[in-house]
């Protein structure tokens, strides 16, 4: 435990806690830009996402009941705790419960109002959750299969990448991460782009500084899961960045070219091809 | 100028309202929305959520049913917020003044704070009139 809090620790942590939005707020500019250049449109500004955020800091307080707010802080909480958790080096496994603690208290607060929007989308959310929840756990146990342990240290001095041992449960992951942040066809939880259907689903009786602390954890859910594409890759880690980057764009692509699905087709697709290719993966490295 | 107040001006979310128009001007203010004017370069997006929009677009005249959701609607805005009433008749009744069922314009019921003429505007004039709004809202914050 004394090896934990040293000077270096803490400035990781500092360091992580500031940088991670920054960089979170940048990609979603980005994406932001990209999109609208694939739909013939010159787009926001690359801060668009930071002057959103500001905004919303600055607009008057609106809360359904009491306890939503302590929802939202423990959403931003959990977030930022894996992102603590990844820059220390620490056990794989335990991130993976604690970001699932953070998404279920997102649903917690949407659940927490009255209005039927907000409780139709925390139940979509749930149904997200118990699709790629699985997946997310497959490629935890097929990682402690190849490295003999949990630790992310270990991926990292391990000299092989991960990609050659899991290649099935990286593309399982590619998969999951597009339910994951949220994105067009997996959508449905907060119809991101349509606005018509759900309003604005999960989120609609979120309003002002807390939908801002919402966007604030989705930038660090953002750099959390980016980081583990390119714990794949690792070492050297900068090839895990530009692999990182660039299924961020794939995700951008998938987002423009597909057209909403249901939530009953997601976890049929989820069970096939995310369990499926992740659960050959690891048999086929039991056999080995 | 502040960092909020800057990105007050940089981030308008709009709500659309149609309260009984006659289609024209709904039409003019979603082809804002297409790639060839694009609000969403000045960061203007269209909510469909009264609780994260910033600026009210009201088409048409107020009559004695929707007065009731247009008045909804506004008060579930969190401040602070703008109004715009776009076209003849959100700004005067229009042709519809002396209707028996119409109340005239949007400013027998809210606090308008921008008025974009034209039957119906073109989106020009409707993406300047929620540009005008922004300073309005900027200075309803000061206060």
């Amino acid at each position: 435990m004394s090896e934990t809090f040293t000077l270096q620790n803490i400035i990781a942590i500092i360091v992580a806690i500031i940088g991670a939005p920054i960089i979170g707020g940048i990609l979603s500019g980005v994406d932001r830009i990209i999109s609208a250049r694939m739909q013939n449109r010159y787009g926001p500004p690359l801060l668009q996402p930071f002057y959103d955020f500001f905004k919303l800091i600055g607009k008057e307080r609106i809360t359904v009941n009491q306890t939503q707010m302590v929802y939202v802080l423990g959403h931003l909480f959990f977030s930022m705790v894996c992102i603590i958790m990844l820059v220390l080096k620490q056990d794989l496994l335990m991130i993976m419960f604690v970001l699932a603690f953070s998404s279920v208290s997102l649903i917690m607060g949407a659940m927490s109002v009255r209005s039927p929007y907000s409780k139709i989308g925390a139940q979509r959310e749930l149904m997200q959750m118990m699709a790629y929840e699985p997946v997310l756990l497959l490629m935890v146990v097929g990682i402690y299969l190849t490295n003999k342990s949990f630790m992310i240290s270990n991926i990292l001095e391990n000299g092989k990448p991960l990609l050659f041992s899991l290649p099935l449960v990286f593309l399982a992951f590619l998969y999951v991460l597009t339910i994951k942040l949220r994105k067009s066809p997996f959508d449905f939880s907060t119809s991101h782009h349509g606005h018509q259907e759900l309003i604005k689903g999960l989120t609609t009786e979120f309003s002002g500084p807390q939908l801002a602390i919402i966007e604030l954890a989705h930038w660090y859910d953002l750099v959390l899961l980016l980081s583990l594409i390119s714990l794949f890759f690792a070492n050297p880690l900068w090839v895990g960045i530009i692999i990182a980057l660039v299924s961020f764009f794939l995700e951008m692509v998938i987002d423009n070219i597909s057209a909403r699905l249901t939530w009953r087709f997601m976890i049929k697709l989820t069970g096939v091809v995310g369990v499926g290719a992740a659960m050959t993966n690891i048999i086929w490295l039991y056999l080995k | 100028m502040g960092i909020i107040e800057k990105s007050r001006k940089k981030s308008p979310w709009i709500i659309h309202y149609d309260c009984t128009s006659c289609n024209g001007c709904d039409i003019e203010t979603l082809a804002c929305l297409t790639p060839l004017y694009d609000v969403e370069r000045f960061g203007i997006v269209n909510v469909g959520n009264p609780k994260h929009a910033d600026v009210l677009v009201v088409t048409g005249s107020v009559n004695k049913r929707s007065v009731r959701v247009l008045r909804n609607i506004y008060d579930q805005m969190p401040d602070p917020k703008a109004v715009v009433a776009v076209g003849a008749c959100a700004c005067t009744g229009g042709v519809f003044k002396e209707c028996y069922n119409v109340l005239g314009g949007v400013e027998n019921v809210l606090p308008v704070d921008v008025y974009v003429p034209g039957c119906c505007p073109r989106p020009e004039a409707i993406m300047d009139g929620i540009v005008m709004a922004l300073e309005k809202i900027n200075e309803k914050a000061k206060k």
